[in-house]
């Protein structure tokens, strides 16, 4: 990729030189802790499914039980396992009856070597119906990989209802959309558990479900069959169920997640230590399932200023690809995540704006980046908005950006009508097709205003990374580095569910992955 | 006599009652389809109509655009000052400006689920910076110094730390109302705030599914906010009031 911008190549590998080091204490920490969702998430990939009559999915009431007697240490593979062959029944017989009421610690201990070679059973046909998954992907992308437009475009669909979600989203794929997120009901990222089943009912979203995706799943693959076009589904790992969701998306042939090392912590007042060990796995599984993973940058800049606090979302960025990396994920995986969301009022404010999109592209040549629509300054005036749509539309594709997020008319008042789908759609495929060309014509302006742009946010970057770094992750946050905020370490939300990991932990998903990783 | 205050929509022309709409019918884009979004848009009280534009938006649904004519319109004189509205409250945007003009500086707000009540979901969606359906918590808002303290925390505590970190209003969430446990727990908060001298010091409001503005103020505190309310509802309410007492 020939620099338009020209950053020094030593400050880049300087700021990754950074990441690495904030990222490091944290990686030590998160290989000596699980989490109950970390289990239940084994637990799912190892088969477990179904709920109790009150709605308990099957996987919590065995990891309550693991954690309630201090067991769950050692990780809850082997007491799952165990009890599938003490009591010689189907899995699915199992998990009945832990829905009924079944502790599985009741299950007294079985030969280690036939637990193992039962779990390698299980373990392996997850990674069987995962690599399934992935091949299907990849046929189907080459099958339809010539009209595949870049970038994708990505839109949301949120009734609350997900046979009506379907609706909307076979009509975006109609119209273009390349790639379909269901926004999921509010406060999902706060469930301690995962809602199971198909859902009719949400508010501002529909519930991730298993059920769910796998119903979405089926409808898109028929749209893009109509359309000639693979259409990517995308959901939300974010929250206290970060493992699960991955494991979810991973056997329903997700495309794209929402994961970001963060954004837990800060946006949703989930305890640090909590977040960073779920990110990790869930990561791991996101890798397993050859899913793109896209990042929240956009949050910092929905309240501090997009001019101020640019350097943020770089850093964050930064920070982002290294927890990436370390959980396996491939820079084609990692979808980092920017926004166009400057002061519409400030004169000369496109410069800087594209400026930044390039420094993205030039700095994370590799990876599918997901540039955000504004959201900020948008109102109830639709026509304003969409005028900015436009300016977005415009800096995405001269910028070459991967991902593109269309921005809807209507952003300040409701979720989308299906209209205001098509109408952002339609301005997205006329401005990116009539500057068709353009990323590969321009060259900017030596020493310009777009390049001094970049170069600041690039220093100021790694000035807040040294920072960072020097305080370590946990403290910085405490600190309030980020986003404004300052969480304190053993606050917020799902501390109680993280436990050290006994000397004898054994994770076969785990094991599975990193095995495949080369690790 | 006064000139009539009878208003009709303007497009170019003093009572021309000309009126752009868009909408989509669930129908396929034809001759058929266009006729009845004209008839719909007549039927809503428009007494011509052109449908300009008509877009397949997907199989079975299209989309109209349509410029039409009424003749209706509205008596401005029979409209009451409306003191309702007076009272409603402030976007995000708004009440900052607001407490940056008016207070000059951030105002500090302390929030728990006080006694034995574990469920923040209410409280987190008034004070996290998410907030709840895209409306964000006073973490968000940049004049206001948000302290959320969580579940199960004890009237005696969250006294105290309002007490320390200064607070200028104290929320108190409730969310279990069995054998009225929230009512007890709430009157023992004003009872220490009172024993400690301490009532007047803070702006203090209750909140939670079962909470109303009446039995909050029944209960000796300044507010109530139960289901619907968002961070911009209670940060309105703390803003104005510190200016009103101010100026009492």
């Amino acid at each position: 990729m020939r620099s338009k911008l020209r950053l020094p190549a030593g400050k880049i590998a300087e700021a990754r030189e950074l990441a690495g080091a904030i990222a490091s204490p944290v990686h030590s920490y998160i290989e000596a802790h699980t989490t109950v969702t970390v289990e239940r998430a084994t637990l799912r990939a190892l088969g477990a499914d179904g709920v109790d009559s009150l709605g308990v999915p099957v996987p919590n009431l065995a990891v309550a039980s693991l954690a309630a007697s201090g067991e769950l240490g050692g990780g809850a593979a082997g007491r799952y396992v165990s009890a599938l062959l003490t009591r010689d029944l189907a899995q699915d017989e199992l998990d009945q009856a832990i829905a009924g009421g079944l502790d599985i610690l009741d299950a007294p201990e079985v030969d280690p070597a036939a637990v193992e070679a039962k779990a390698r059973e299980l373990v392996e046909e997850f990674g069987r119906r995962v690599a399934g998954n992935v091949a299907q992907r990849n046929a189907r992308l080459a099958e339809f990989g010539e009209s595949e437009r870049s970038p994708i475009l990505y839109v949301i669909v949120a009734t609350g209802n997900i046979y009506e979600d379907v609706k909307q989203a076979v009509a975006a794929a109609e119209q273009g959309a390349g790639a379909v997120a269901v926004i999921r009901s509010t406060a999902q990222s706060l469930l301690d558990y995962v809602p199971h089943g198909a859902t009719t009912e949400g508010f501002g979203g529909t519930y991730a479900t298993q059920e769910n995706f796998r119903i979405m799943r089926e409808a898109l693959d028929a749209a893009g069959e109509n359309a000639g076009r693979y259409v990517r589904l995308v959901n939300y790992c974010s929250g206290l169920c970060m493992p699960e969701i991955a494991v979810m998306g991973a056997l329903e042939r997700l495309d794209m997640m929402l994961n970001d090392s963060m954004y837990g912590v800060l946006f949703r007042d989930i305890n640090m230590y909590r977040t960073f060990v779920d990110q990790h796995f869930s990561r791991m599984i996101n890798a397993l399932g050859d899913i793109v993973i896209n990042t929240g940058e956009d949050n910092y800049l929905t309240t501090s200023d997009a001019y101020e606090k640019a350097y943020t979302v770089l850093a964050s960025q930064f920070i982002n690809e290294r927890f990436a990396m370390d959980a396996g994920l491939a820079p084609r995986l990692i979808g980092l995540g920017h926004a166009f969301e400057m002061d519409p009022e400030m004169k000369g404010g496109f410069l800087l704006e594209l400026a930044q999109a390039q420094m993205a592209r030039e700095i994370f040549p590799d990876c599918p980046l997901k540039y955000m629509p504004p959201t900020r300054f948008v109102t109830g005036d639709i026509f304003k908005a969409y005028t900015m749509n436009a300016m977005f539309n415009f800096a995405s594709m001269a910028t070459g950006q991967s991902i593109h997020l269309l921005g809807m008319l209507t952003e300040g008042i409701h979720t989308p009508f299906m209209q205001d789908r098509y109408l952002a759609l339609e301005s997205a495929r006329y401005v990116m097709d009539n500057i068709e060309g353009f990323y590969e014509e321009i060259e900017f302006r030596e020493d310009g205003v777009m390049a001094r742009r970049a170069a600041q946010v690039l220093d100021q970057a790694i000035d807040f990374m040294r920072t960072v770094a020097a305080e370590g992750l946990f403290d910085a946050i405490e600190n309030g580095r980020f986003a404004e905020v300052s969480r304190s370490k053993e606050g917020g939300k799902g501390y109680e569910g993280v436990v050290e990991k006994a000397p004898d932990y054994w994770n076969p998903v785990q094991d599975l992955i990193e095995r495949g990783l080369g690790r | 006599m006064e000139a009539s205050m009878f208003v009709r929509p303007y497009g170019d022309t003093q009572d021309d009652g000309a009126v752009q709409l868009s909408f989509t019918l669930p129908v396929d884009d034809d001759a058929r389809s266009r006729e009845a979004a004209r008839r719909l848009v007549l039927g809503l009280g428009f007494e011509t109509c052109e449908i300009a534009h008509a877009e397949k938006l997907a199989a079975g649904f299209t989309m109209f655009i349509a410029y039409a004519r009424t003749r209706h319109g509205v008596e401005l004189d029979e409209i009451p000052v409306d003191e309702g509205a007076a009272e409603k409250a402030m976007g995000y945007h708004e009440v900052n400006e607001f407490v940056g003009r008016e207070i000059g500086r951030p105002v500090v707000v302390v929030g728990a689920c006080t006694g034995f009540d574990a469920h923040t979901v209410g409280i987190d969606a008034i004070m996290t910076m998410k907030g709840y359906n895209h409306h964000f918590g006073l973490e968000r808002y940049p004049m206001f110094e948000a302290h959320n303290l969580g579940a199960q925390v004890p009237n005696e505590r969250l006294l105290e730390y309002a007490v320390r970190v200064e607070a200028d209003a104290i929320l108190a969430s409730q969310v279990v109302t069995q054998k009225s446990s929230h009512v007890k727990t709430l009157t023992e908060l004003v009872e220490l705030l009172e024993a400690e001298g301490l009532r007047e010091r803070f702006i203090l409001i209750a909140g939670g599914p079962r909470i109303g503005h009446k039995l909050a103020l029944e209960l000796g505190y300044d507010a109530g906010f139960g289901k619907g309310t968002y961070a911009e509802d209670v940060a309105t309410f703390i803003a104005r009031r510190m200016v009103e007492r101010r100026s009492a």
